[in-house]
């Protein structure tokens, strides 16, 4: 049924169907008569719409503008690098590895312990390079480690079971892992230390800032190992087989729980990845840091069509910005206050409406034969 | 697990004892580490120093080492698990049980040893906000480390020694033992509640007597507790469960006999005892009626349908909301200050309206993308609650104070402060949605949500309209669950979005997935268990000490549950077959009791009974 805009031929067209009809119209007409009120807006101010739409709005000037997409796009970024985790594990498995948001949360905490310790050594200030790349590899380590060690105790005994039972028993590992980070670390929300200076000015004409030039960096550097890996060696294509089928692929030889176990690696490995970059970037992380982020990268795999690691990072993208640029662009317009609050809704209400309007994501679902149902 | 576990075979006692050479050292080497580092793991939790504060046996044990004890005791007990060929042991218990124990608790003791050199010699208090002398002196008993060195490995050892030893008692002595120390630590964990009652019926001196002044129970009070629990599991063992078939057996007048008895039995217990316990009691025991009734309502939406809803506190909190703005003088837009009871009516019709509203988009989806999609919701409603946009009409981040009391004809007003009319409102609604899911768990409809829980396609084929029934569930469930808010906004007096986060849906989760999906009793007990003993999210269970841990305790339960008994604690007999089709399929083979069950035809919907 998925993928289907309309019901199956034959079934008659129920309440649901024409109400579902009438939201979709409406969340496209809100979308557009949003942007359409902004344009008026930028134009003039006071125009019939643009009052008629928010008679207090004063849209946007071209640098605050520039300044929220790219924010929108680091952001995005890291939603991306976390969504291949959520991806490759969907692809593989068929679930949606709630837990995978904390694995991402760790790697940002095992940063902070990290580079903490190295800027009291006073490494990270006189070696910023060669300490955050061992900050990384620490990270990335434990996030593997932590990925890896989920799957081996949650999820193998779970193979096969019902479709939602690996789903709840994530959920479970998630509320374990965010409190067991209260409990071992504390409730408090701890600092990185501070940055070289660098990577906070604004740099080159569009006036980016260091910390977003690397996040971006990062991410398109990873994105493009992620591909070599999956695309150009052996162990990518035992993966893509795996992903395809797993029995056949058991058949050709392939070991299956290895490579599942290789899967929970990689993903894992981007989290921490991320994990660090989200440090490097808002300097400070907490319990729940991995609980919105977890969601919104999901919705990017979704977005990008789950299964679809191009997708994935093309969906984080998406819902960065949307998360960014949406509320100022189309609630803003309409006369909606406090826009900024309603940052987290608009990402949630991406999802919803990806989903309504096109379920197998822009790019198209990657999925085994017996998820497509 | 029902279908799993089988009487003791006569065949076990041909098997051939297990010797100590047999041990298998990989197994022990795991086991053992894993034993350690749950024991370093649990103490650098804080666990064992909070829950120092709280002793089970006056002077000489308290919960924290009792739980930090108890692990060794496993330990040496897992250790002799083997696997069953057909329900029968491949050996019976013997020397390797007694020395594998021995080890695997040394091993598991070892851990804290470790422990304590560590904090002795390293000081990581950076990231691990409990690296403190403190856990220290507590693991050392306060006599320096190496005491406590040596003293790990001794308690690991005898403790392993235990827990192996328990596998070479007859059956019979085994769970005499174990009932024995279950009741006492139960006695202890209930002290609030057992003393509290046993001084409301008059007996002030019984509860002086066998509670200590300072908490837990007096050395006579635990001898006597355990001497009772021990004389009843011995003697009495298989009575209830004779009881229980016998009732079972009963059919036709005598059968409804039977059943009104027993509900007019509980029915009477419910009443009473309110009247017997303090205002402390009576709110804990409000908060649990307030989340047997949520969990009742997401029962039905995940136990019954089997659509796995992550919002639910939405519902709970439209309930809250809805209750609020209709009934305070001080709601910001609209304050008609309507009765409750009017208010009620309109409670049901919004949140059912909202019910449709995030039903109709979400019920086409994949069971999994459905669950995140109503989490979004839930979500989305707090923030929207939450948002300088609404604050016009909910009060943004202030919320809505002032609410008043539940006005009853006039003759009295229920409210916070009186938690007791407090409990006996939710009782009367938990009787309502009681009695509602056991209809329809019974009805049509609850055969079609059932249906489509085991096979949606199937259920479609058979004529079910798939839709309309998941969002009927969708709409009950989330009814149920705003009756539970409207009540809650009376009780606390005031509304927050921070009452609603997406935590409130965790537990509820748990709450019905510990109990046992679909099954009504088993969800009641859950909540019982697990709201009254731990707590709720912001509301304290008996066991205050473990308010902070509760939440990893509920996290660590919800893995467990799933992996180990996926049908809960008490299941529906439906359920656990569902989960269990083949080895249920096998087990019936093997006892020859196919053809016995399809006689006995204990399907819920055979026509004398529906």
């Amino acid at each position: 049924m998925i993928g289907k805009w309309a019901p199956r031929t034959g079934a008659p067209r129920t309440g649901v169907d024409r109400f579902l009809t009438v939201l979709r119209v409406f969340a496209v007409g809100l979308v557009l008569v949003g942007l359409a009120a902004f344009v008026a807006q930028e134009i003039s101010t006071d125009n019939a719409f643009a009052r008629w739409a928010n008679p207090d709005a004063t849209g946007l000037t071209g640098a605050q503008f520039r300044g929220l997409v790219i924010s929108g796009i680091a952001q995005g970024a890291m939603y991306g690098l976390i969504a291949l985790g959520y991806s490759m594990v969907y692809g593989v498995l068929g679930f949606i590895n709630f837990a995978h948001g904390e694995v991402f949360m760790m790697g940002a905490m095992t940063g902070m312990i990290t580079s903490n310790k190295l800027a009291d050594a006073g490494l990270w200030e006189s070696n910023f390079i060669g300490a955050l790349a061992l900050v990384m590899f620490g990270s990335i380590l434990v996030s593997m480690f932590l990925a890896v060690v989920m799957e081996r105790l949650a999820y193998r005994p779970l193979r096969g079971a019902p479709r939602l039972i690996p789903l709840i028993t994530s959920i479970g590992v998630s509320f374990f892992i965010q409190n067991m980070s209260i409990v071992l670390f504390g409730p408090a929300s701890k600092a990185y230390p501070a940055v070289p200076d660098w990577l906070r000015d604004k740099h080159t004409f569009l006036e980016i800032e260091g910390a977003k030039i690397m996040v971006i960096v990062a991410a398109a550097v990873s994105m493009a190992a992620l591909w070599f890996l999956v695309e150009r060696t052996k162990v990518g294509k035992a993966m893509r087989a795996v992903a395809e089928d797993s029995e056949i692929a058991s058949l050709m030889g392939i070991d299956v729980n290895r490579t599942i176990v290789k899967v929970f690696a990689v993903g894992g490995a981007f989290a921490g990845m991320a994990g660090i970059l989200w440090g490097i970037l808002f300097r400070s992380v907490i319990h729940n840091t991995g609980f919105l982020p977890g969601i919104k990268a999901f919705s990017s795999a979704v977005v990008g069509g789950i299964g679809n690691l191009g997708g994935a990072m093309v969906g984080g993208l998406f819902i960065g910005i949307a998360e960014s640029v949406g509320p100022l662009l189309v609630l803003e317009p309409l006369g909606v206050s406090g826009v900024s609050q309603l940052r987290d809704a608009v990402a949630f209400a991406m999802l919803i409406g990806v989903l309504l309007l096109r379920p197998s994501g822009i790019f198209g679902e990657k999925l085994r034969a017996e998820d497509r149902t | 697990m029902t279908a799993t576990e089988t009487r003791p075979s006569a065949l076990a006692e041909f098997a051939p004892p297990r010797r100590a050479r047999d041990l298998d050292w990989r197994r022990l080497a795991r086991l053992g580490a894993t034993a350690a580092f749950v024991q370093m793991f649990v103490s650098l939790t804080a666990m064992p120093v909070r829950l120092d504060e709280r002793p089970v046996i006056e002077s000489l044990l308290s919960l924290g080492y009792l739980f930090i004890g108890v692990i060794p005791v496993i330990a040496g007990n897992r250790i002799g698990r083997q696997v069953k060929l057909e329900g029968v042991p491949i050996h019976r218990a013997g020397r390797y049980e007694l020395l594998g124990g021995t080890l695997a608790g040394t091993l598991a003791g070892a851990g804290l040893s470790l422990l304590v050199i560590l904090i002795t010699h390293f000081d990581i208090r950076e990231p691990l906000v409990n690296w403190s002398p403190q856990l220290r002196d507590l693991l050392s008993f306060n006599r320096g480390p190496v005491f406590g060195v040596l003293i790990w490995l001794g308690i690991g050892a005898v403790g392993g020694l235990v827990g192996g030893g328990l596998r070479l008692l007859p059956t019979r002595w085994r769970r005499t033992l174990l009932t024995m120390a279950f009741v006492v630590v139960l006695a202890a964990i209930l002290e609030q509640l057992v003393v509290d009652l046993v001084s409301g019926v008059g007996l002030e001196p019984v509860a002086e007597w066998f509670y200590a002044r300072r908490g837990g129970l007096t050395g006579a009070g635990a001898g006597v507790a355990a001497a009772i629990a021990g004389v009843a599991s011995f003697f009495g063992r298989g009575r209830l469960k004779a009881a229980r078939a016998r009732i079972n057996t009963l059919e036709g007048p005598a059968r409804t006999k039977a059943n009104a008895g027993l509900i007019l039995l509980t029915a009477a217990v419910m009443i009473v005892v309110p009247l017997l316990v303090g205002s402390l009691t009576n709110e804990l025991l409000a908060n649990v009626g307030l989340f047997v009734l949520l969990a009742l309502g997401l029962n039905i939406v995940v136990g019954l349908a089997g659509i796995l809803d992550l919002g639910y506190v939405a519902f709970f909190a439209v309930g809250s909301y809805t209750a609020a703005v209709l009934t305070a003088a001080t709601s910001p837009r609209i304050n008609p200050e309507l009765p409750w009871f009017v208010a009620l009516i309109f409670v049901v019709v919004i949140t059912g309206l909202v019910g449709l509203f995030i039903g109709a988009p979400v019920i086409r989806m994949r069971g999994d993308y459905l669950a995140i999609v109503t989490l979004g919701f839930g979500e989305i409603i707090r923030l929207l609650f939450l948002s300088d946009w609404l604050s016009g009409w909910f009060g943004g981040a202030q919320g809505i104070t002032a609410i008043g009391g539940v006005e009853i004809f006039g003759i009295t007003t229920i409210d916070g402060t009186n938690p007791r009319n407090i409990f006996y409102l939710v009782l009367v609604f938990c009787a309502i949605a009681i009695y509602v899911s056991w209809r329809l768990e019974r009805s049509r409809l609850g055969r079609a949500w059932m249906a489509v829980r085991e096979d949606e396609t199937v259920a479609e084929a058979m004529g079910i309209n798939t839709v309309n029934v998941k969002l009927l569930a969708f709409v009950v469930g989330a009814i149920l669950g705003s009756f539970s808010g409207a009540i809650f906004a009376n009780k606390v007096g005031s509304v927050f979005p921070s009452s609603f986060l997406i935590l409130v849906s965790m537990v509820i989760l748990v709450v019905v997935i510990f109990g046992g999906m679909g099954s009504i009793i088993g969800v009641i007990a859950g909540a019982a268990l697990l709201i009254g003993v731990l707590g709720g999210p912001k509301q304290p269970g008996l066991l205050q000490e473990f308010s902070e841990f509760k939440l990893l305790i509920y996290g660590a339960l919800l893995v467990w549950m799933m992996l180990a008994r996926p049908e809960g604690l008490i299941p529906s007999a439906r359920r656990s077959r569902e989960l269990h089709q083949e080895e249920f399929l096998q087990d019936a083979w093997l006892r020859g009791q196919v053809e016995a069950d399809e006689e006995a035809g204990d399907e819920p919907e055979t026509a004398e009974r529906s």
